[in-house]
């Protein structure tokens, strides 16, 4: 008589299978302790209509990381990314960054999500009590509002709040030089369109205070056509156009407004425009629209500033969008952290954060700073500027006063009664 | 005057800076009343429909919404006409022709062939998807036609990230159609814009003589009415059907190549064209050629006006205006009853 092997798997191997699997579940801090590498997990949009500017934050986050793990690693041990897809959906950047830590054992976080998922990634990084950097968040309150504030998460990203402040100051200036007194605004249609907008004429109007708006248009995000906003804001006759158009909705826009001639018809202040996705599609960018920087190798112009857009460019084989820089300093203040704390263990680091300056190509004056108190990003390159059709794109960008910013910020807070 | 100060950027002749001005006076009315923004502003709506500036370059700013709407919906009206099916995939075909219109583009330079290559390039593609894929549920239950076009919509999306990239791209204006505007009666029109316009109406033109007068077109309505006695007279209805599937992704291709120098590229960029052109067809009834002209120019005029007189209501308008359709006269303004 013979025996047949049944196929599938072996009772022996089901019995080995299942007590791998128990011993991983019951005793994950074992395998973490004793891994000689550190795991970082990343949350970060990698699929979608935003998916380039998650994939500019996970090429700066690897550029970073190799150096850091080329001189030693941090405190000795060398960094693993573990970098997962969110689809930018807020739910499930969530259930990613709860996985990142409880099964694979990750011990810090590097949150990659837009302001929509990283609310969601802030509470699990509040019920696991694990360090977390934001790394791509500009909305104010995530740091601002103290109900938000929890000791082991830090934003390492521009604020809202600061770009309202030198994006109204400077409209405001330039405003005053040509007596541009009559605005339009055209911003698309969701919070993040009418929170930017509502605070840079708060600031335009603060600054200038003859300033009137005439004219509001308000089009759907990824609308495909702008025809009709553009000839709304033509016969309405502005002296001046601010939007908080980004990305391709930008890029159409320009497009459709070039062959109604309205750049020359009035100043046009583009917030989102002196960022390379968007310089280096549009074909025919019209000279002189003012912009906020985001990432702009020629500022600050310092040697650093300009040899770190290049490395990326040689990587990756394209310009680094605003995301990169923020993701980069991100594993600098990590590294730096680790460095001073002799550790990584997350409660030390998170100490050392705090209050921390290190030297940073992205820093107005060299260096940037992550404030003790709301656990931000501070000191960062901020300024707007006027674009040329070709490399450089924003020639001179003049740089925002920090000192101002820290007033009206601070005002700002008090008057939405964070402090 | 502050009006002097708004000019100071153009570069151009002064005589362009001299119409701008007339531009400005001209409309002069109309701006005094257009100050402010509320949710209903019928002042500026009516302000608007007093000013010739005004009124031509609105009229322009929905003919050309229109128009490209209806080229994307009328190939959307004749497949279902004749093959019975609502293709759900046809913003695919929008798509594809912006593509092709961009990278020929960049390969030749030229505008001409471009826009060849995206009326061509869908028309073949659309043939290849008619007999290989669609032509396999003719007759099927309408649910698995949607499932193999939503299928497609999503195959589409997914080619054309892995053959051109996940990020907008854009073609840019041909340096033809860089030039200041024309002013018609004080209006601001764009010469591309006058092309396409008149691209989009000799296609009309030609479609509407084509299908009511040659033989060719009496088949196709032949076929529409009675596929079984039309295949019994020796026609054979498989290269109808796919010559119409073809026709219908060549129409669609050609409005996203005309789109492509205005309007940024990304994968599902088909999608929110398809929707309108889906209120198109059922504004002008599903089936009928004159009914998507007059649904599409409607639209684009509510677009055009609606956003000056309902600002924050303008996606609305064109949805209540369907539904007052749909209300009034379910089978469309020039739906065949019971077709």
């Amino acid at each position: 008589m013979t025996r047949t092997r049944t196929p599938g798997i072996s009772r022996r191997s089901t019995l080995a299978l299942m007590g791998a699997g128990a011993m991983s579940v019951a005793a994950p801090w074992v395998a973490r302790a004793q891994a000689k590498t550190i795991k970082i997990g990343m949350p970060t949009i990698l699929s979608g209509r935003v998916a380039q500017l998650g994939t500019s934050s996970r090429n700066a986050v690897m550029l970073e990381v190799d150096k850091v793990n080329a001189a030693g690693g941090l405190a000795g041990r060398q960094i693993e990314m573990v970098i997962r897809d969110s689809k930018g959906q807020p739910q499930e950047a969530a259930r990613v960054a709860r996985e990142l830590v409880n099964t694979d054992g990750c011990e810090w976080l590097i949150d990659g999500e837009a302001s929509s998922g990283s609310f969601a990634v802030h509470e699990v990084a509040r019920d696991l009590g694990v360090l977390c950097v934001h790394t791509c968040s500009e909305a104010s309150s995530l740091t601002a509002d103290p109900k938000q504030h929890i000791p082991n998460a830090f934003r390492c990203v521009r604020q809202g709040i600061h770009d309202s402040i030198v994006g109204g100051s400077y409209a405001a200036s330039i405003s005053k030089a040509k007596g541009l007194k009559k605005w339009a605004t055209c911003s698309p249609d969701y919070a993040y369109g009418r929170d930017t907008t509502g605070e840079f004429t708060l600031y335009l109007k603060r600054f200038a205070p003859d300033v009137e708006i005439i004219s509001e248009s308000w089009p759907k995000l990824f609308q495909p056509d702008y025809t009709e906003v553009v000839t709304k804001i033509l016969q309405a006759k502005p002296q001046a156009l601010y939007s908080c158009l980004w990305g391709g909705d930008l890029t159409s826009y320009i497009d459709q407004a070039n062959i109604y001639a309205m750049f020359g018809q009035m100043e046009v202040f583009a917030v989102n425009m002196a960022d390379y996705t968007a310089l280096t599609v549009v074909k025919n960018l019209p000279k002189g629209i003012h912009s906020g920087n985001r990432y702009i190798k020629s500022f600050p112009t310092t040697p650093e500033n300009a040899a770190w857009g290049d490395a990326y460019k040689a990587k990756y084989n394209e310009y680094p969008t605003n995301w990169s820089w923020q993701n980069a300093t991100a594993v600098m203040f990590l590294a730096e952290a680790a460095k001073k704390a002799n550790s990584t263990d997350g409660k030390k680091i998170a100490e050392v954060l705090k209050g921390l300056t290190i030297k940073c190509p992205f820093g107005t004056d060299g260096t940037v700073t992550m404030r003790g108190d709301d656990h931000t990003l501070v000191g960062y390159a901020i300024g707007w500027g006027t674009t040329i059709p070709q490399e450089p794109y924003v020639p001179e960008v003049k740089a925002g006063d920090w000192k101002t910013i820290f007033e009206l910020e601070a005002e700002w807070k008090k008057s939405k009664g964070y402090t | 005057m502050e009006e002097e100060q708004g000019l100071h950027l153009i570069t151009h002749t002064a005589e362009t800076a001299d119409r701008l001005r007339r531009f400005r006076l001209v409309s002069a009315p109309y701006q005094a009343r257009c100050n402010e923004s509320a949710p209903v502003d019928l002042d500026a709506l009516a302000g608007c429909l007093s000013s010739s500036a005004c009124l031509v370059t609105q009229t322009t700013s929905g003919l050309i919404i229109g128009m490209l709407l209806f080229l994307v919906a009328v190939g959307l009206t004749l497949i279902f006409g004749v093959l019975k099916i609502v293709n759900f995939s046809h913003g695919a075909f929008y798509m594809f022709g912006a593509y092709f219109a961009m990278t020929a583009y960049q390969l030749t330079g030229s505008f001409a062939l471009a826009m060849l290559a995206g009326a061509a390039g869908t028309a073949i593609l659309g043939l290849i998807f008619e007999r290989v894929f669609m032509s396999r549920v003719y007759g099927a239950d309408v649910l698995m036609q949607l499932l193999v076009c939503y299928a497609f919509v999503l195959i589409f999306d997914d080619v054309v990230r892995l053959i051109w990239g996940p990020e907008f791209r854009s073609m840019g204006m041909p340096a033809a159609f860089q030039v200041m505007p024309l002013f018609i009666a004080g209006g601001v029109v764009p010469p591309y814009y006058l092309l396409l316009i008149g691209v989009a109406l000799l296609a009309a033109i030609v479609l509407g003589i084509g299908l009511s007068r040659s033989r060719i077109g009496k088949v196709i309505r032949a076929a529409a009415h009675n596929p079984g006695m039309v295949s019994a007279l020796g026609i054979n209805t498989g290269l109808i059907y796919g010559g119409v599937f073809a026709l219908g992704g060549m129409l669609a291709g050609l409005a996203g190549a005309l789109a492509a120098p205005v309007r940024s590229l990304t994968p599902g960029m088909g999608f929110s064209v398809l929707i309108e052109s889906f209120i198109v067809t059922v504004i002008g009834g599903m089936g009928s050629i004159v009914g998507a002209l007059v649904g599409a120019l409607l639209l684009g005029l509510i677009r055009s006006f609606g956003s000056l007189g309902f600002p924050l209501f303008t996606e609305g308008l064109m949805y209540l205006f369907m539904v007052i359709v749909l209300v009034s006269k379910p089978t469309g303004l020039f739906g065949k009853e019971a077709a």
